[in-house]
Parts: C-alpha cells; structure tokens; sequence
C-alpha cells in the first residue's frame, strides 16, 4: 500500500506506554537474574559453610579414606566411591534398555503404540523418588537377597565383585534401583534426537535395501549419536545426586565398598542421613564439603549434558524436557 | 549354515527388533510392580477418614490386638500447604524470568537464563534442602525447622521447572502474534501478558502443574526443613509432615499400620500424578487444535 494513502499518521504512543514497558522489563530481567543469581547463592553458601573441614583438611578430603565419627576423622572416598559405583551400576544396566526402548519407539513399535508408551514412560520419570525406594526396600531388596544374589554369586562370585553375604540392602540393589530411574530420562531425550533425524537419512539407506535393523544402526543411531551421548550424562546427573531411593537401599554405613554386596553410602545419602544429626561442627562441614563435591560434580555433569543437547536439539526445533 | 545372505540379514534384523521390544517390556515391570504393589497394600486402607484422621499409636496385630487404622491428614494437609506456598513463590519468578529469556532473547543475557534454568533442573533435590538449612541455621536458627524453609526449598526445585517449561510455552507462540499486536500500537507489556501469555496458558498451567507435582513428592529437600511432625499445621515457624517424607519415616518403622499408611501415601501420590499428567496431555491437546483453528 502507497503510504500517502493513509488517512491519517500512526497514533503516537501514550507517556504510559513507556513507563508500562519499562517497569515490566525491571521486573522480567530482575527475575531472570534471580535465577543466575540462585546458582551463585547455592555455591557460596555451601563454600563458606565448608570452610572449617576445608581449612582442617584442604583438598587431601577427597583422597580420605576414612569417616570416623567418633575420633573426627573425616575423608570423603567412602562416598565418593559408592557415588561412582552405584551410578555406574544404574548406566550398565539402564543405558541399553532405555536406548533399546527408544530404538522400538521410533522405528519398529506399530503407530498406535508409540504414544501411550511414549506417556507410560514419562509417568515413570515423574514417579516420587521415595516410593521408588518404598518399593526396592520391600521388594526389590527382599527379592535380590533371595534370588538374585545368590544367583550371582554362585556363578560370578570367583570374579570378588560379588562375596560377602546377600543382604540385598547393598551396593548393588541400589544400583539397580537408580538405573530404573535413570531410564526414562535417558530413553525419552534419545527418543527425541532419534525422532528428529530426518526422513531423508533414513529413506536413504533403505533406497540401498537396508533391513530395518541396517537403518537404525547405519542411518539414525551415528547421527542422533551425541543427541544420546547428552541423554546418557543428563541419566548419569539424575544418578549421581539421587537421594532418597538410595538412602533405603544402600544399607548406609560409612565405608568404602569392598564388592557389590558391600553397604554403602552416597554423598546423597550421607547427607540426608547425617547432616541433622551431626557431632559437631566439623562433621557438619565435613558433611558441607561433600554436599559441595556433589554439586560441582552435577553441575559438571549438567552443562556438559546440556551443551551437547542445545546443539542437537535446538538446530531442529525440539525441546529439551 | 545355508541361509543365504540376504536371509541372514532378514533374520539378524528381526531378531534385533525383538530385543528392542523386549528392552520395552523390560523397563515396564518395575512400573507395572510399583502401581501393583500400591493399589494391593495402600487400596484397603485408603478410605475419606484416612485422608483426614490424624496418624495413628504405633501398633502391629498381635495376639488378637486389632490395630488403630488412623490417617495421613496431617501429610496430606502440610503437602498441600507446603506446594500451594512453593507455588505462589516460585510461578511469578519462574514465569518472569521464562518471559525476560524469551521476550527479550537475542539477547546473551536471555541466552544464559535458559541455560542456568536447564543445569539447575539437573541439581541434585537434596543441595535444595542443604542450603536452605545451611542458611537458616546460621541466620535464623529458630525457624530451621519450619514451613517457611520448607517452601523455600521447595521453590528452589520448582523455580528453575516453572521457568524452563514456561519458556518452551511461550516459544510456541508464533511470532506473527507479537509482531500484530505491536504494530496495533499496544505496548509491549500488555502485548506480552494479554495476548503472548493467554495463548500459551495451557501450555504454561501444563508446566506449573508438573513442577506442582514434582514438589509434591519430593522427599528430600524437606528432610532438613518441613522435617516432619505428628501433628498438623501449627503456624509457619513450626515443623510440618508432607506425604513424601511421612512415606520415608513409616516405611522404615516396624509398625504394620503405619506401613500401610506409608502404601496408602504412595498410593495417592501415584494418583495425582496420573491424574496431572492426563490433565497437561487434555491442556495440551486442546491447545495444538485451537492453533490450528479447528
């Protein structure tokens, strides 16, 4: 449209309008920098809190050996080491199956399937972590004691991953129980990436006369590759920092694990187990120190998670929940 | 083996299609157990007097002794207080700051409060409980225990949900609906919250509803705050039971009717949750057809 034709100039805007605009940007952006603001606050308040065991023992924390409540020796490995233990028993068994269910999602679950499923697996993610542990404390555990470990220790037990007795609240059952959890994380986000390799891939390989397996495994999983590597280290985070489920499985006791039968205990369940009732100041920053451990660690494990996904999942219009 | 090899190729695939089905499978029955194991032992004991009696003596049946049943509504009432409370905290940050990353993006600054807002969803649940505890017990140590750091900790999960789902919300939006609204001369505030928000609201009351959900069942961040108590809600500064943490204390006693009162909680919190997410999935779905003007 010519501009002379309009019968008269735009309205100018009101004062209003600019003070309106004005505030309401404050206050967005103030927000927005409450929530960078929050990650700033969690780190300095877990520093300066810890600073008493920092200053007794330095960095040599995170080489001790030792939790000794009662002569005040405090050494973060114990926890350390169930930490990486358990979440490395949760990846083991979760990775294949969650991306087994995505693969069957994507390619080869009939149509009329792939949505209930897709919800039934979403429902798995957002059940309580506590009735998580409720149920390996009453059933998963009973079960591994009785069944399970005995199982592996009569036909695995010469490898000494699996001596000791089977009390089925160990190492292990915790394990287990975190990579129930960790799989619908790491299969709903691989199922994403998978979904948005494009048609064009696939239809090529199968103009080559690729069995449906040959798509998959040529065509889509090399290119949703680092879609799934994000997915698993996003699994790993919910691993590492699991709290409750753990706390009701693991048996709690305050020692490197010495097979997979062995109780343990997590920096999680260390926490929720003995920062309320600590000793004395120093166990409680000891105690602190861990809780810090345990977030630089997930907060390296989320970015790196997060970058990768950005990358993949931004490019083609996903979403990363 | 006289299979030939296109045959072989057929049957590798097929036998490779099973065990993806059965990865499906496999990951269902701890699903179906958890719901199974639910409904068995917390169904006959839920019932409307369950919902609002207080707890029960610890007891177990023997020799004939029958066992006071009780109920969880002190859980069920400081759970509601405890997320009603997070909510009205965490919902206007949260959507704010969802509006200043996506509003205002192009920003570098809209750019990280996605990103923060994403690696703080991965935080742990527990550091949220930590340092609400590690403040109050220097600064206020008088109200460590109470349902004022209950609601804080629990903002602090849901903050960070509110404001990720929110933006993923607003991003649905098409732009065309800004650009009409700005070029009628309305201002960019009201452009925003009349007309960019209202069309986005199923899908944001979607995303309030599931960070609703996620802090009702979270157990940890309330181990050190809301702490737990027999009793009901006794003002802000005293301690509060929520059905997560009341689930972590019974189900460790060896008391047989606090047990089941511990199913009876797992019960229901499975119920809300099934109930939220086909809720969001209507919201959602009503949505996608009334942008394609149906």
């Amino acid at each position: 449209m010519d501009p002379s034709t309009l019968s008269s100039p735009l309205p100018r805007p009101r004062k209003g309008h600019v003070w309106g605009d004005r505030i309401f940007g404050v206050l967005v952006a103030g927000a927005g920098l409450f929530v960078i603001f929050l990650v700033f606050a969690i780190a300095s308040i877990l520093i300066t809190q810890s600073r008493l065991a920092f200053d007794s023992y330095g960095l040599a924390f995170l080489i001790g050996t030792r939790w000794d409540v009662s002569h005040e020796v405090y050494g973060a490995v114990p926890f350390i080491a169930g930490t990486l233990l358990t979440s490395a028993i949760a990846l083991a068994i979760g990775f294949p199956l969650a991306i087994g269910s995505a693969i069957f999602l994507t390619t080869e679950a009939p149509r009329w399937l792939r949505g209930p499923l897709g919800s039934v697996i979403e429902l798995l993610a957002a059940i309580p972590s506590v009735v998580y542990g409720f149920w390996g404390l009453y059933f998963l555990g009973p079960y591994m004691r009785t069944t399970v470990e005995p199982i592996l220790a009569k036909s695995l037990g010469w490898t000494g991953a699996f001596s000791g007795a089977a009390t089925g609240t160990d190492v292990l059952t915790a394990g287990i129980i975190l990579a129930i959890m960790v799989i619908p994380t790491i299969a709903a986000i691989s199922r994403e990436t998978l979904a948005a390799v494009p048609v064009a891939q696939r239809e090529a390989a199968i103009s080559l006369g690729a069995t449906n397996w040959e798509v998959t495994r040529t065509a889509m999983v090399p290119y949703a590759r680092s879609g799934i590597f994000g997915a698993t280290i996003l699994g790993l985070g919910r691993a590492l920092g699991e709290t409750m489920a753990v706390t009701m499985t693991i048996g709690n006791h305050d020692a490197i694990p010495t097979s997979l039968f062995s109780q343990g205990q997590t920096i999680a369940s260390l926490i929720a187990n003995e920062l309320t009732n600590s000793s004395g100041p120093l166990q409680y920053s000891a105690i602190i120190y861990a809780a810090l451990i345990l977030l630089a660690i997930s907060l390296l494990v989320n970015v790196a998670a997060r970058l990768l996904l950005w990358r993949v999942l931004r490019v083609t219009g996903g979403t990363t929940e | 083996m006289n299979l030939d090899y296109r045959a072989r190729r057929k049957l590798w695939s097929w036998v490779m299609s099973g065990l993806t089905a059965a990865c499906a499978i496999a990951i269902l029955i701890p699903l179906g157990d958890i719901i199974y194991q639910a409904v068995l032992l917390g169904g006959p004991v839920l019932s409307v007097s369950v919902l609002t009696s207080n707890l029960p003596q610890p007891c177990s049946p023997v020799n004939g002794i029958v066992c006071p049943v009780g109920g969880i509504g002190p859980a069920l009432e400081g759970t509601g207080i405890l997320v009603a409370l997070a909510a009205a905290v965490s919902v206007p940050i949260g959507l704010a700051a969802a509006i200043f990353a996506v509003e205002y993006r192009g920003r570098f600054l809209g750019t990280a409060i996605s990103f923060t807002a994403d690696v703080l969803t991965g935080i742990p649940s527990v550091i949220a409980g930590v340092i609400i505890y590690a403040y109050f017990v220097i600064y206020d140590p008088l109200v460590v225990f109470s349902v004022i750091t209950g609601t804080l900790a629990l903002s602090v999960i849901m903050i960070p949900i509110i404001t990720r789902t929110c933006e993923e919300a607003l991003r649905t939006v098409p732009h065309s609906v800004r650009e009409a609204a700005l070029a009628l001369g309305i201002p960019k505030w009201r452009t925003t919250l009349q007309i960019v928000l209202v069309s986005a609201l199923p899908a944001i009351l979607t995303g309030i509803l599931l960070s609703v959900m996620r802090g009702a069942g979270e157990a940890a961040p309330l181990l050190f705050t809301a702490f737990g108590s027999r009793l009901g809600f006794q003002g802000f500064n005293n301690p509060i039971d929520a059905l997560p943490l009341l689930i972590y204390n019974f189900a460790e006693s060896p008391y047989q009717n606090w047990i089941h009162l511990a199913w009876a909680a797992a019960l229901i919190l499975i119920l809300l949750i099934l109930v939220a997410s086909v809720l969001s999935r209507l919201a959602i779905q009503r949505m996608v057809r009334r942008m394609r003007g149906e």
